[in-house]
């Protein structure tokens, strides 16, 4: 039976079931100690003075550090050289730029006295104006004197992608809609908050850090220190959730190894959540301005969207790139011959936005799904028809799209019959005809239906795609070592958190060796004993890393079935493979183990010629030709109370196509947690500051991370149409329900609302939102 | 400083705490019990739930001296049913994939064991009501519901 497809149990689970897990926070080194930051209250003031007197005379104290006592050090890696005002020191200099920016370290034997010893740091700030939004932000640039957050770049605002005129095909098209779309600020909320444990000792460093990508984090350490790499070590051990926020370098990756150097000691940072809230990056926090022209049949013509990205108060190079991947994006699933898109990075006195799961493509496709729907709405067409209208065709790739032809070729798709799947398994017809005859009875809630046919682009990528974000390259990489019993280790060079990878990757080994699952160990997070890696983000484990494995499977299968045949006296072609061993087709009674062949494989006088000692090892660094694009189409039935304006979701539906499925259950996990996130993105989440830059959801009191009472069921349906990028046919599928799932609840949301005349309603459509769309009822229910 | 004897998992602990340490950096700190998890600072989160006398308890918002004399169990203290690898539930959440990182299942595990220990055949609306306080950012909950009503119908009978 094929491994490939099976939903095998996780070989991840039993440490975590029992408590024996290893979070970078249960990790005690003896001698160490804890440190904290001092944040910055203030949005946007100048430092008048620090005065730590009185902490630094506090029980348990250490030591107490600015920014003068790092004069030595760069600034945070990442941003390259044409943006130098723009690098982030490694503690707030001269100026804070958004509450909760890190001003001073405090030390202390413990992390109670560290956190008293912070609150008696006294900061004097001579305040300056704030700019909290991307609106005032870009009203500050009209005036000449306006305030720029970096004086010296003189500018708030960031041009990726100038704005272009008005196409031709935009001015005359028959029809035309504009709609400026808010794309809601979130936080990741990973439940595990950022930590990191440092020891710099005589022979090296070694950190221990709640990191997606640790070989990317030791690169950027060994260059930020000036130290060589061998010398340096980063451990990822279990971590827990990331969904984009632990691809960033945060100060304390710099300064606990800095401070561990100075003081000759191990030091650990883990912050409270509230300090997660404020410090680790945000997501989304886009404003899309999108006209649009089509004709009476619905049929887009043009498409035209500028995109302003908030960046927040430190640029951070993915956030800066989050943009590029909405431009992208912008045309979804459909046919659109003429695209313009342009793109604006504007600096903010926020907390910086990143990377969060799905990272420019949920703005993509929001923009998108939500423009469909009103230009269905505007023609009294259904939307399902006009999404038929545009679709490309399954016949039509690889597809260049409109937004950027030389580079975002769409691979392989079905985009009709996953909107088909979905109106069966949804019962389409017989919803829109329970909407009418509910929809007219006052007694029941208000009901709508809401349609996403979304798409995303994955597999991150070929040569040149992640360097631009930093990253050493844009492979990945898989070694897999035979051990002389028969078993074997796959070293991966992501490095997953929850994914469920080392279940994935040995299942493919394991078909691709003809060894038995148990008998694979799947290693990874460890710089000193992976060889390179990339990293665990943009949804490219299975589709980039997993390919690797299956290409280094394939070599050791082809030695082994060498040295099986020398030991068989047999030809390789008459050998036959199984779990169970070798044998020569036709007398299957003579066989020889894995275990007798691995052994054969350490003495060389039992292997054939021109193989030596050790040759089942075999490392794969992989290239992949193009971007893998996930699809889908996901339906959204929501009831509105007619009094509260509360939202339920009464049914969601999914129909996923991330191409070959490895492991149906963790296929079916990884499309409810990013469905989850999308509908928490659409009703719940909103990261939001007043006109001062205060931030007013900063802990998990006023900020809503759903619970399991205000999530639905999710009813799950698939399509597969496999990539030709890689040779396992999987697209990637970790961001795909953070992407669809979003306008699929609005649209369903408006939808219901249409009867008082919404056209839209920005995310997230809160009840208080939704009683003012319906004009204030009263009443009781 | 003052002494507390807590029996954790069964077993007798005593030690000087400060009044303020909370019971979860107690079981962490004190004994290396680094199963429960912290992940807020509001109890919101759940993921450090453990059971104190038998009632689940969010071990963040409960001092170590408030659990003097006080039995805890944690993740590290539940037991295998007979003919499972581990208690049903944690053997549910097994078989059901009711978890992707791990930081909040130890609590999370808590959190459904105390539920079925009132309630041993929840419906669903039940268990995603009673697991209102306990958060998870991976799974969307749909297959820890799941796990909680495959550890009900597969639980010996007690």
């Amino acid at each position: 039976m094929s491994l490939v497809g099976a939903a095998v149990k996780r070989k991840e689970d039993p440490n975590l079931l029992v408590g024996r897990g290893r979070f970078v926070d249960d990790i005690k080194l003896p001698g160490a100690l804890f440190m904290t930051f001092v944040r910055s209250t203030e949005a946007h003031a100048r430092i008048v003075s620090i005065d730590t007197n009185e902490a630094t005379a506090m029980p348990g104290v250490v030591g107490i550090y600015t920014i003068d006592d790092f004069a030595d050090l760069p600034t945070i890696p990442g941003l390259p050289p044409e943006v130098a005002p723009l690098h982030r020191p490694v503690l707030a200099k001269g100026t804070v730029r958004f509450v909760g920016d890190p001003v001073a370290v405090v030390v202390a034997e413990d992390r109670y006295q560290a956190a008293d010893a912070a609150e008696a740091v006294f900061i004097e700030y001579e305040p300056l104006p704030v700019l909290a939004s991307i609106d005032s932000s870009l009203a500050a640039m009209a005036d000449p004197e306006g305030t720029r957050i970096y004086p010296d770049l003189q500018t708030n605002a960031l041009p990726i992608f100038p704005e272009e005129p008005p196409a031709p095909e935009l001015l005359n098209a028959p029809m035309r809609l504009s709609q400026t779309f808010i794309n809601n600020r979130c936080s990741a909320v990973p439940i595990e908050p950022l930590a990191v444990v440092a020891d710099w000792a005589p022979s090296g460093l070694t950190v221990h850090a709640t990191f997606q990508a640790p070989h990317h984090l030791r690169n950027q350490l060994t260059s930020f220190f000036g130290i060589p790499q061998h010398e340096c070590r980063v451990i990822a051990p279990d971590v827990g959730g990331g969904f984009g926020s632990k691809i960033c370098f945060y100060p304390e990756f710099f300064l606990a190894p800095a401070i561990s150097r100075k003081l000759g000691r191990p030091i650990k940072a883990a912050q409270t959540r509230s300090e997660a809230m404020l410090h680790m990056h945000h997501g989304r926090a886009q404003r899309n301005d999108v006209e649009v022209g089509f004709d009476a049949s619905g049929k887009v013509l043009a498409l035209r969207v500028h995109t302003y990205q908030d960046v927040g108060g430190y640029p951070d190079p993915t956030g800066m790139g989050l943009g590029v991947l909405t431009s992208w994006m912008s045309c979804g699933v459909y046919a659109i011959p003429v695209a313009q898109t342009a793109l604006t990075n504007v600096i903010t006195n926020t907390t910086p936005v990143a990377a969060y799961r799905g990272a420019g493509r949920p703005e993509a496709s929001f923009l998108i799904e939500r423009t469909i729907d009103m230009i269905a709405d505007e023609l009294g067409l259904d939307p399902a028809a006009v999404r038929y209208t545009n679709f490309i065709q399954a016949d039509q790739f690889p597809y260049p799209a409109a937004t950027n032809p030389e580079a975002v070729f769409y691979d392989s798709g079905n985009y009709p019959a996953a909107l088909d799947e979905l109106k069966r398994m949804m019962g389409y017809d017989a919803l829109l005809a329970e909407q009418t005859a509910r929809n007219a009875d006052p007694s029941q809630p208000l009901m709508g239906i809401g349609l996403s046919c979304w798409l995303e682009i994955a597999g991150f990528g070929p040569n040149g795609s992640l360097e631009g974000f930093g990253h050493l390259g844009s492979w990945e990489s898989a070694q897999i070592r035979i051990q002389p019993d028969g078993t074997a280790i796959v070293s991966a060079g992501t490095s997953p958190h929850g994914q469920g990878n080392a279940t994935a990757f040995a299942q493919i080994a394991g078909d691709a060796m003809g060894i038995d699952f148990d008998s694979i160990h799947v290693r990874f997070g460890d710089t000193e004993t992976q060889q390179q890696g990339i990293g665990t983000m943009g949804s490219r484990a299975i589709a980039v890393c997993g390919d690797a494995i299956k290409k280094a499977s394939v070599q050791i299968r082809e030695r082994a079935v060498q040295i099986a045949a020398h030991l068989l006296e047999a030809a390789p072609e008459d050998i036959e493979v199984s779990a169970e061993g070798f044998a020569v087709r036709g007398t299957p009674a003579v066989t020889k183990s894995w275990a007798d062949v691995a052994t054969a494989a350490f003495q060389p006088l039992q292997l054939p010629e021109g193989l030596g000692a050790g040759t089942l090892d075999a490392t794969v660094f992989n290239e992949v030709p193009n971007f893998s694009f996930p699809s889908g189409a996901y339906g959204c039935i929501v009831g509105i109370d007619r009094v509260t304006g509360d939202v339920d979701i009464e049914r969601y539906v999914v129909v996923d196509d991330c191409g070959t499925v490895i492991n149906p259950l963790l296929a079916e996990g990884q499309v409810h947690g990013g469905v989850a996130q999308g509908i928490s993105q659409a009703l719940y989440e909103h990261f939001t500051y007043d006109e001062n830059g205060q931030p007013q959801t900063s802990t998990l009191v006023d900020y809503l991370v759903p619970a399991a009472s205000d999530l639905p069921a999710y009813e799950s349906g698939r399509i597969v149409t496999p990539t030709p990028v890689n040779s396992l046919g999987a697209k990637g599928i970790g961001e795909s329900g953070a992407v669809g799932a979003p306008p699929a609840v609005v649209n369903a949301v408006v939808d219901a609302l249409s009867g008082f005349g919404v056209r839209h309603m920005d995310m997230p459509c809160t009840p208080e939102k939704v009683w003012q769309a319906m004009g204030q009822p009263t009443g009781s229910n | 400083m003052t002494e507390v004897n807590i029996s954790v998992n069964g077993a007798h602990t005593t030690a000087e705490v400060a009044p303020r340490t909370l019971l979860v950096h107690y079981l962490r700190e004190e004994l290396g019990l680094t199963g429960t998890h912290v992940g807020c600072d509001t109890s919101n989160c759940g993921a450090c739930t453990v059971h104190l006398d038998g009632e689940a308890v969010k071990s963040c918002t409960v001092l170590a001296v408030q659990a003097d004399g006080f039995a805890v169990t944690t993740i590290e203290g539940l037991q295998p049913a007979e003919g499972m690898d581990y208690h049903p539930v944690q053997q549910g959440f097994h078989e059901c994939h009711g978890l992707q990182c791990g930081y909040c299942t130890p609590g999370m595990v808590m959190a459904c064991v105390a539920l079925l220990d009132e309630n041993p055949h929840p419906t669903e609306i039940e268990i995603r009501t009673s697991l209102e306080g306990n958060l998870c950012r991976c799974t969307g909950y749909q297959m820890i519901v799941d796990s909680v009503l495959w550890a009900a119908e597969h639980a010996p009978a007690k």
